[in-house]
């Protein structure tokens, strides 16, 4: 149990690794080529969305909180920035600026609802998604708003084989790894995900870390909707809900090895699990899957590797007698048992 | 091991003003006054002893010191200035760091993490983990700590390295006051002469110690002065050099016994054995052999850390024993989960009844049922038709079987624990820690229980901080100590005898091993 363990990043990137391999057979038995520049684009893209939700969605988890409430924010950034955008090039800017800071608004008021009446970010979340779920549904009929041709140019434009979409989901992860590894502020996010009492006895003001997180979070999820805005022109009220991101982000935020209790774990586990889940998704399209089968796929994998992570994770107060020494029972005796005169004298029983 | 006297090498001293000065320290909880009138003078360097049995008051005074607790009244003084906190990190940044026995620290994060959470080093803007690592590698250097690496996860440390990690934060904020809890309860041997040298390495810069301890060896070891505390009042302050084991102890104890307990009730006699141990063990408890009878109230003393609990979990299946046979009314089990055991008619009653005794927001009934109804489903019908007569012997005294548990005093949710328990019918009835936390009117009839179940035959197995409680209710006394059977006495035994026992000192009987 010394420090040589190996560390749940390690086994996520190693899954990661053994599911690319599986695909590329499974590809390659379907007479395609896994290693194709279509089908890497493929891939890349369809990481791109969950990715953004998931950096999001890490924070949130590591500080010991949950959003439910993303798909609902990825649909209102994907109607309102279509919305404001209306198809000019002129629109872009306000469009982003004004979706993005709504979203920031939800998520600090997530977070603040979280923080300050100590409902869990569960329910909170819950309770927001719905609001945000009613508002669309009453406001939007069908998809709303148009994207600027200029705009879609974010999903469409490839530098080298690499979608622009991706690099820009790729720089939040680096730039959420950065913060969580090199700024107080991530040091604190642990320390409240942790353990939030601990964290207070240090001194810590444990609202700020949860209240970015959640703000973050939102963020994330209004720039993947802007993201969906980009790929399919137009806003649409029900994108987000239909991608499942809530639930799917979380699943693959502990399947890249974040305690779901919060205060253990990193960005990079989550891009391996966002990626394994566009792998699989991505093979069992290959294979021609039924849909429905898919889901049992992503649901097995979901469990197995979250037991996987308990099993590790079983933690017992150390044993004082850790293995008793098997040798010669009669003259062990335990060190510093004093045995005072007048009590029965007992020996260390050996092992059986 | 020889007993270290007067460590001639941290006296202060004379001269010196006091680092910490004390006066008048009054704590109440409710009207209820827990410490009383307490007065200490702590110099620079100075290690003092704080000593006591359970609930005399010497948690409280840390608190109050530690800014956990606000005195009542009196004057706490840093410095000759005086303090007051409002928060715990009020008073480590005066200088009055404490190491409570529940760590506050992060499992997942690194040492140099823990050490400086709240106050990272940063350098342009972000947090300079490098310099974290250096640091904290110094501040263990400088206590004499070599081979903990600072960038290893706290979890992966054990017991005596997580309490050097709180050190060593402790003199990162330049403390100049460090307060022990029960420093040594989970340490072995050898970690405590660690232990002891860092403490000698801190009063040679000057820090002064405030260290709370049962093992008494340890406070003459390591201590100048001692400070004894009684039912929260202080009754002595003295020198080491003035004081000897004997004379400390009955400082401790030599109380006036303001409980009182009932007599066996006509007829108890011991019978048949119930429950026997033979060299049993698992990873906490060793080589335990014990002869439990119908009849019979054994007592189980001991120091905190010293096992006890853990005996009991090992019979209970909590932790399975692992080596040693078990013997049930002449049948060998080995119960390997609280199931197996409660069929194998064995009962708990856990020193935490709200966290492992009671579901809090159920009702009376649903609680008195609950393991029956795990357990014994078919009993269930009978069981609760006789649930009104088993809390009207226990004299729970509630509006309605159907009222939420959490409402209840702490005597009868305690009571409502028995009901749950002797709902099983059990033939061993484990007890720990029974009347922890109830008032005096119930601890009373939790004794005359005990005392009925006795008469009934069972056999009751009780372990208790309180040592008025283990002499007072025992037909025998078994004294734990570092997860052995140190002993057994006899229900005469006074309290020395018995803390003795328990802590391994008593001039001229002491073996050197």
């Amino acid at each position: 149990m010394r420090s040589s363990r190996i560390t749940s990043t390690t086994i996520v990137y190693g899954v990661l690794l053994l599911v690319v391999v599986a695909a590329a057979l499974i590809t390659a038995g379907q007479g395609r080529n896994f290693f194709s520049t279509g089908n890497l684009d493929n891939i890349l893209t369809a990481t791109t969305i969950l990715g953004l939700i998931a950096i999001g969605q890490t924070l949130v988890i590591l500080v010991g909180s949950l959003d439910l409430s993303v798909p609902y924010v990825v649909s209102l950034a994907s109607v309102v920035g279509g919305g404001i955008m209306a198809g000019q090039a002129g629109g872009i800017v306000p469009a982003l600026l004004v979706t993005l800071l709504l979203c920031g608004v939800i998520g600090a008021v997530n977070g603040a609802i979280v923080a300050g009446l100590h409902v869990h970010g569960f329910i909170a979340t819950l309770g927001t998604g719905l609001v945000l779920s009613g508002y669309l549904g009453s406001t939007y009929q069908g998809s709303s708003g148009l994207a600027a041709f200029e705009f879609r140019l974010l999903d469409a434009t490839r530098i080298g084989p690499v979608p622009l979409a991706f690099l820009l989901m790729l720089g939040c992860a680096g730039l959420a790894v950065l913060v969580l590894r090199r700024t107080r502020l991530g040091h604190h996010l642990y320390a409240v995900g942790g353990n939030a009492e601990v964290a207070r006895m240090s001194g810590l003001r444990t609202a700020v870390p949860v209240v970015v997180a959640h703000t973050t979070c939102s963020v994330m999820s209004g720039l993947a909707g802007l993201v969906l805005l980009a790929r399919l022109g137009v806003g649409q009220p029900t994108v987000g809900s239909q991608g499942g991101y809530d639930l799917m982000s979380i699943a693959a935020v502990v399947l890249g090895g974040t305690l779901l209790a919060g205060g253990k774990g990193n960005i990079a586990g989550t891009l391996a699990g966002v990626a394994i889940f566009a792998v699989l998704d991505n093979a069992m399209g290959v294979m021609e899957l039924n849909p429905f089968l898919k889901d049992v796929v992503r649901g097995v994998v979901i469990v197995v590797a979250v037991a996987v992570y308990a099993r590790r994770e079983l933690d017992r107060r150390p044993a004082r007698f850790d293995r008793p020494p098997a040798a010669d029972p009669g003259t062990t005796k335990p060190p510093g048992s004093a045995t005072p005169a007048g009590t029965t004298d007992k020996t260390l029983e050996a092992s059986r | 091991m020889r007993r270290v006297t007067s460590p001639t090498d941290s006296t202060p001293a004379p001269t010196q003003a006091p680092v910490l000065r004390v006066r008048g320290v009054t704590k109440s909880f409710h009207g209820n006054v827990v410490l009383r009138d307490a007065d200490l003078d702590l110099l620079p360097g100075q290690v003092l002893g704080l000593v006591g049995e359970n609930g005399a008051g010497k948690s409280t005074l840390m608190k109050v010191l530690a800014g956990v607790h606000a005195p009542t009244s009196g004057t706490v003084e840093l410095d000759g200035s005086e303090v007051t906190f409002g928060h715990p990190v009020q008073a480590q940044r005066a200088g009055i760091s404490t190491v409570f026995q529940e760590f506050n620290l992060l499992g997942e994060r690194t040492v140099a993490e823990n050490v400086w959470l709240g106050r990272e080093p940063r350098r342009r803007g972000l947090v300079d983990v490098a310099a974290m690592v250096r640091d904290t590698t110094a501040l263990l250097e400088d206590l004499g700590v070599t081979g903990l690496d600072a960038s290893r996860r706290v979890r992966s440390l054990s017991v005596a390295e997580q309490q050097i990690v709180e050190i060593a934060k402790a003199t990162s904020l330049d403390a100049r006051v460090i307060q022990m809890d029960e420093p040594t309860a989970a340490l072995a041997d050898h970690e405590v002469a660690l232990l002891y040298s860092i403490i000698r390495t801190l009063t040679g810069r000057g820090v002064a110690i405030v260290y709370v301890s049962h093992r008494l060896k340890e406070i003459f070891d390591l201590c100048d002065v001692v400070t004894v505390l009684k039912d929260g009042a202080q009754v002595a302050t003295e020198p080491i050099a003035a004081l000897d084991e004997g004379r400390l102890v009955r400082l401790m104890v030599g109380r006036t016994l303001d409980a009182f307990f009932p007599d066996p009730l006509e007829g108890t006699a011991p019978g048949e054995t119930r429950l026997e141990l033979r060299g049993a063990g698992n990873g906490y408890v060793d080589g335990v052999d014990l002869t439990l009878r119908a009849g019979e109230i054994v007592g189980v003393a001991g120091l905190q850390g010293s096992g006890r609990t853990e005996l009991l979990e090992a019979v209970f299946g909590v932790t399975p024993l692992t080596r040693g046979e078990m013997t049930l009314a002449g049948r060998k089990v080995r119960p390997r989960s609280p199931r197996q055991a409660v069929r194998a008619g064995i009962a708990l009653i856990t020193e935490d009844r709200k966290a492992t005794g009671l579901a809090l927001n159920q009702s009376i009934l649903d609680n008195t049922l609950g393991v029956v109804r795990a357990v014994f489903p078919r009993r269930t019908g009978g069981v609760r038709r006789d649930v009104p007569r088993l809390l009207s012997t226990l004299a729970v005294s509630a509006r309605a079987l159907s009222q939420e548990v959490r409402l209840l005093s702490g005597g009868n949710q305690q009571k409502v624990v028995l009901a749950r328990w002797l709902a099983t019918d059990p033939a061993v009835v484990l007890m720990d820690e029974p009347t922890r936390g109830v008032d005096v009117g119930a601890k009373y009839s939790i004794y005359e229980v005990m005392r009925r179940l006795a008469a009934d035959g069972k056999a009751v197995l009780m372990v208790s901080s309180e040592l008025p409680e283990v002499i007072g209710m025992s037909d025998r006394i078994l004294v734990m100590r570092d997860g052995r059977l140190a002993g057994e006495l006899p229900p005469t035994s006074s309290e020395e005898d018995v803390l003795a026992l328990a802590t391994g000192v008593r001039a001229g009987e002491q073996v050197a091993s």
